[in-house]
């Protein structure tokens, strides 16, 4: 007999005998996948999250400059401006204007921002609004005005220009847009003076040489690229993931300890069944290359299970059993659904990390049982 | 930075494989000081016995770690974005003095599993187990290497500072730089190529020669060891070039990206699978004319022969594809 053929005769008789015990089979099967949903979630919302924040970052700035004072970071002067355009490779450099309001009314921070746009600008004396900003104040009727008070006693009014949509509510959820003169005067903010400056280079690859030339002309500034803040969150989610995964490893250590135990404490059924196997003249390897099918179809099925369930989970229903921990948490919080994002790097982790523990842990009972005399098993 | 999923897995591969390293290196002094198959002791019986869950779990890790490599490889290169002036694996090994010791001790475990593995395939065809002593000698060669490069890849990713400025391949790829990785970078093209197809001609006639008359496998594996070599080189120097469409980027990390149809894997795994066959080919083949091993070993041997030849075959196919494809003209 070839080994293919073998190996099929193997599997064949391995199939009808897991199907004569169904209902253990079965719960080991679902023990399993219930550890494998529970890494799979976790790398799956933390690789979407990653991907999410990789497509918002493509469009932010190359490089943004913040002036620094005591450490803390403060208004920019224009008068930087042209020192920063005036370096070869630059592009473009525009003055931004932004901040965080804190509503008292709801205890929730909107981030106001003058667009930087003249088709998302409103009008003087109207804001455009994110999707949260509305639902959060509870506006039933269109045309309700918003109502800002800075502090005891005052009253800023806004007319509502229009509502942005759902589609990016992970990046506006929280966002006012205000015309450039309504922000100076709600802030307080002097004309000349910005909240900091985004700087465009025409060639990626050139950007640490401006960074270079501009820390020679505003040596007190900060300078922030697009992939220091990509990098911050890669390892911001990286590092949740794998605390993550690290905590549900011990659910899986502690199904190893129980698919070990398990496979150790064999049946009287299934000792006879050995036992029977032996007498009729099948090797201790054979016997040790069913069990190894038998392992290999619980653990494959598991991790196939567990892994559609886990896409189920986060993919379709939102996450809802580990979003507080991965995503953060505040009081206003966008709505948003996350794109599926798997590879093969993924995959096979989450397969050498499931399904290698549980191999590791049965095949030492497996040999002692396939190598045990057929009448030592049968007694 | 340890507490990243591809990181946390290949840490669990590498503990379970020196766990089992260890303990298959202390039956195996057992095997080799009381191993006596005429005796029927019972402490014979027990070592018969143990050898099947030896060879089961040996089996087991030494797949993992198989898996590990290329998930280690696979990983470098996505890690490659936390680090600053990193484009692809080259910049992730370089962030500390471990990192690439790491991939060539999992290299050179990968060619240790795989000899084993075809050592214990054969052992298992002979009534009488005639390669027992062998490859238990081999068990202590191999232990301390998986606890080498274990040590070595929970060093690299302990010391793993995502706040240092490493440096990219094109850095380390040049012919201006000191080092065997820009030699290799230097050498002419047109050389390397000859020498990939020197290297080609020798692996097809010693294959050729080893499955007419079922001999001369050791000559095989030199041969196979030669082309992988040749393989190497030919990538660093010229093909690597024509991948990319470009003179001057000899990385042989960078086809392992998306951005090229993740091609690395259509070139390494045939010819680090090849040869491996190879090498396990070259191992086996002084102990042809052990008495149980003469009906069954050489079908096994032509078998594996064969494979290893169309592995071999198949990167040199890739090869061709990849040169008719591209735009770049290095010749004429």
């Amino acid at each position: 007999m070839t080994a293919l053929n073998r190996h099929r005769a193997l599997l064949d008789f391995t199939v009808a005998a897991l199907a004569r015990r169904r209902v253990k089979t079965l719960a080991l099967v679902a023990v399993f996948a219930a550890v494998v949903f529970l890494l799979a979630s976790a790398m799956f919302f933390a690789a979407s999250l990653r991907r999410e924040a990789e497509a918002t970052l493509a469009g932010a700035p190359d490089l943004i400059v913040q002036s620094l004072s005591l450490g803390r970071q403060t208004m920019i002067g224009a008068e930087a401006v042209p020192q920063l355009a005036a370096i070869r490779g630059v592009t473009g450099v525009e003055g931004r204007l932004w901040g965080y309001f804190y509503d008292r009314i709801n205890g929730a921070n909107y981030t106001v921002m003058v667009p930087d746009t003249a088709a998302m600008m409103p009008p003087p004396g109207q804001v455009i609004l994110g999707e949260a900003v509305p639902r959060l104040r509870d506006f039933k009727w269109q045309g309700t005005p918003l109502f800002l008070s800075r502090r005891e006693g005052d009253l800023v009014r806004f007319d509502i220009a229009r509502t942005l949509g759902t589609e990016t509510a992970l990046l506006s959820a929280d966002l006012i847009l205000m015309n450039e003169a309504d922000f100076r005067s709600f802030f307080n903010v002097p004309a000349g003076q910005f909240t900091d400056l985004a700087v465009s280079v025409r060639n990626p690859r050139e950007l640490s040489t401006v960074v270079a030339k501009a820390t020679i002309r505003l040596p007190e500034a900060r300078f922030v690229t697009r992939a220091d803040i990509a990098r911050t969150y890669q390892k911001l989610f990286d590092w949740r993931e794998g605390v993550m995964v690290a905590l549900a490893f011990v659910a899986l250590l502690a199904f190893a300890i129980f698919a070990a135990d398990k496979a150790s404490g064999l049946s009287a059924e299934e000792a006879r069944e050995i036992g029977i196997l032996k007498a009729i003249g099948w090797d201790t390897r054979d016997v040790i290359a069913m069990k190894l099918w038998e392992g290999g179809l619980i653990s494959g099925g598991a991790f196939l299970l567990g892994t559609v369930l886990a896409y189920a989970h986060v993919f379709w229903a939102g996450a809802p059993l580990f979003a507080p921990l991965l995503k953060g948490w505040a009081v206003i919080y966008p709505e948003f659904r996350l794109t599926p994002a798997i590879d093969a790097l993924q995959l096979g982790t989450l397969f050498l990390l499931t399904t290698l523990p549980y191999a590791a842990a049965t095949v030492v009972p497996v040999w002692r049982s396939a190598a045990a005399d057929p009448d030592a098993v049968m007694r | 930075m340890i507490f990243h999923t591809p990181i946390l897995t290949l840490l669990l591969v590498s503990a379970l494989a020196a766990l089992v390293a260890v303990w298959s290196a202390g039956f195996g002094i057992s095997v080799l000081r009381h191993w006596d198959l005429s005796s029927g002791a019972r402490g014979q019986l027990l070592l018969e016995r143990r050898t099947e869950l030896v060879s089961t779990l040996f089996a087991l890790v030494m797949a993992a770690e198989a898996a590990a490599l290329f998930l280690f490889v696979f990983n470098a290169d996505r890690m490659a974005a936390l680090f600053v002036g990193a484009m692809c694996a080259v910049g992730t090994l370089n962030a500390n003095g471990y990192g690439f010791p790491a991939l060539y001790g999992q290299i050179a475990s990968f060619f240790a599993a795989a000899v084993w593995l075809v050592l214990d395939h054969v052992d298992r065809l002979g009534r009488d187990y005639p390669l027992t002593r062998v490859k238990y000698a081999a068990v202590l060669v191999i232990a301390p290497l998986v606890l080498l490069t274990g040590a070595l890849q929970l060093a690299y990713f302990l010391n793993l500072r995502s706040d240092i400025i490493t440096s990219c391949c094109s850095k380390l790829f040049t012919p201006a730089n000191a080092g065997i990785s820009d030699e290799m970078a230097a050498v002419d093209p047109a050389l390397a190529l000859a020498a990939l197809a020197l290297a080609g001609g020798l692996v097809l006639a010693s294959g050729v020669q080893a499955l007419r008359t079922g001999r001369g496998h050791g000559l095989f594996a030199l041969a196979g060891a030669g082309y992988f070599g040749a393989a190497l080189l030919a990538m660093v120097s010229t093909i690597a070039l024509y991948v990319y469409e470009n003179p001057n980027h000899h990385c042989p990390f960078c086809i392992l990206k998306p951005d090229y149809g993740y091609i690395g894997y259509a070139f390494y795994l045939p010819l680090f699978g090849a040869t491996a066959l190879a090498l396990g080919l070259g191992a086996v083949s002084p102990f042809t004319a052990r008495n149980s091993l003469r009906t069954p070993l050489p079908a096994v041997m032509r078998r594996l022969t064969l494979w290893a030849l169309a592995g071999f075959a198949a990167y040199g196919a890739v090869t061709v594809w990849v040169i008719a494809r591209s735009n770049l003209i290095l010749f004429g």
